[in-house]
């Protein structure tokens, strides 16, 4: 099973199995990942799974929707490749991709 | 102390996080979550949306999955808890066994309020606070039959919604002049109002329920005024009741909820609590508040495990809620208790867009947003750090 790597905003590490069939927000909270909350259960309604793509990444696992969009565009610590995690249904094409994560959730 | 069992009442979104929460924070004995529902803790919001509309299965409404549990050595117990022994240190099960702990966190949520009307236990009344009360309604929710659903609040609208779209025909009878009454502005009632009934819904207020007739099973409705409306089921959304008859009895503080300080600890230090079932003195509201919401569950329950691992963690969260109907989604920023003023941005009485922002002598205290998640995220931000904006602005967030 691929891996992927998320990065706290204090540069710390926590890989997790990439497992089919679910988003990465699930992936996060399956595997305690500090800092992704998650809070309504996936249905981008809180903005609180707030991911920056590695810039490297952002071309296969593709950039924010609409509805991510709305959601990101007043988050001051939104960047180009900002996703909310939720929204991303998990690939294996995406072993060893590296997410970071903004200092604060909304 | 991270040693020996931590036990959780209460296999709820709350109990559930506060589990996951005690491993994150270093808890190193045991942790046992104790639930008297036969499934892994599940989300709830979606159980009068997806769920009801059979777009959902219980496996994915699974907060997290079997081998989470497993992995983090979190012992699921299916079991109902009677009584808690304080001086004993155990709760006891109904079946007469006992489970000891040395830190207990109670996470025992709310139960549907019940409608006080004769016939109210009539096979075919349903309410709606677990995935068997949905599988109910399921079951009898067949195209072209008649749901009368009882309260005009979010879950009473929400099942509407859901029954509308699975073919029945729908009435939602509300006591108060408008639906919403407790919780929005008499516009965001209105735009409800009018938006089940350009779905079909017949919504009657002012409409007070005075018995549930049939024989083998409800028939009718009877109002107060003389009114019968027929029905082959009924659904009651009246609010929610919390669960905190263990607490009480344990001797411990309750008011409302079970009293808890900003630490999530009760009156007595060895137990937390979390959730729907819990009243908080928030600062930012200078009162006790109950707040039935899952991330404020989510957010309690992470402060509970900080606490009960030592570390200090504060309840500070800004309380925020959703709702789901028809292809609308609202969320809610903020409570809007006291506001004096109203910013409508866009026109609740003809846009399917808008938000309506709450002041309270000039500052901004909570905003409905109805499909507006910039509105939203804006709010929730300006909020929660207590900035000061001009009425101007606020109407300026959805075209920037």
């Amino acid at each position: 099973m691929g891996v992927v790597t998320f990065v706290s905003y204090d540069g710390e590490k926590h890989e997790a199995p990439l497992e089919e069939g679910r988003s990465l927000m699930q992936v996060a909270v399956d595997n305690m990942v500090p800092g992704i909350d998650g809070d309504c259960g996936g249905e981008a309604a809180c903005g609180t799974c707030h991911v920056i793509v590695d810039p490297q990444w952002s071309e296969e696992v593709g950039l924010s929707g609409p509805v991510e969009e709305e959601m990101l565009s007043m988050n001051p610590e939104r960047q180009p490749t900002s996703r909310l995690s939720c929204q991303m249904a998990v690939s294996q094409e995406w072993d060893g991709l590296v997410v970071q994560l903004p200092e604060f959730q909304m | 102390m991270t040693q020996g069992t931590a036990l959780v009442v209460g296999a709820s979104h709350a109990g559930a996080q506060l589990a996951a929460s005690l491993r994150q924070e270093g808890w190193a004995g045991e942790v046992v979550v104790v639930g008297d529902e036969a499934a892994l803790p599940y989300q709830r919001p979606p159980l009068s949306k997806a769920y009801l509309a059979g777009k959902s299965t219980l496996e994915e409404l699974a907060i997290r999955k079997a081998d989470f549990y497993a992995k983090q050595q979190i012992r699921l117990v299916n079991a109902h808890v009677e009584s808690i022994e304080r001086t004993d240190r155990r709760v006891m099960l109904a079946d007469g066994e006992s489970m000891p702990y040395d830190k207990l966190a109670l996470c025992t949520g709310g139960r549907a309020r019940r409608l006080p009307v004769p016939g109210a236990d009539l096979p075919g009344v349903h309410y709606l606070r677990t995935f068997t009360d949905v599988e109910q309604i399921r079951e009898s929710a067949q195209p072209g039959r008649r749901a009368v659903i009882v309260g005009g609040g979010y879950i009473g609208l929400e099942t509407a919604a859901s029954l509308r779209a699975l073919g029945l025909d729908v009435t939602v009878l509300e006591a108060a002049d408008r639906v919403l009454e407790r919780v929005t502005a008499p516009e965001v009632s209105a735009f409800y109002e009018r938006l089940h009934r350009d779905a079909g819904v017949t919504v009657r207020t002012g409409a007070l329920v005075e018995a549930l007739g049939g024989d083998n099973r409800v028939r009718e409705v009877r109002l107060a005024g003389g009114d019968e409306l027929p029905a082959d089921l009924v659904v009651v959304g009246v609010g929610i009741q919390p669960n905190t008859e263990l607490a009480a009895a344990a001797g411990l503080l309750v008011d409302d909820g079970v009293v808890i300080d900003d630490q999530a600890r009760t009156s007595d230090h060895d137990i937390v609590a979390a959730g729907d079932c819990t009243s908080h003195l928030m600062a930012r509201y200078g009162r006790r508040v109950r707040l039935e919401s899952v991330p404020s569950a989510g957010e309690q329950a992470k402060v509970a495990a900080a606490t009960l691992c030592g570390k200090d963690k504060t309840i500070a969260a800004l309380p925020w809620f959703w709702s789901d109907q028809y292809d609308l989604k609202l969320q809610i920023a903020g409570l809007n208790t006291g506001y004096d003023e109203i910013v409508l941005s866009g026109d609740p009485s003809c846009d399917r867009d808008f938000t309506c922002f709450y002041l309270r002598a000039g500052e901004l205290i909570a905003a409905d947003c109805v499909n507006r998640p910039r509105d939203f995220a804006f709010s929730k931000r300006t909020i929660a750090q207590g900035l000061h904006v001009d009425r101007d602005a606020l109407l300026g967030v959805a075209a920037s």
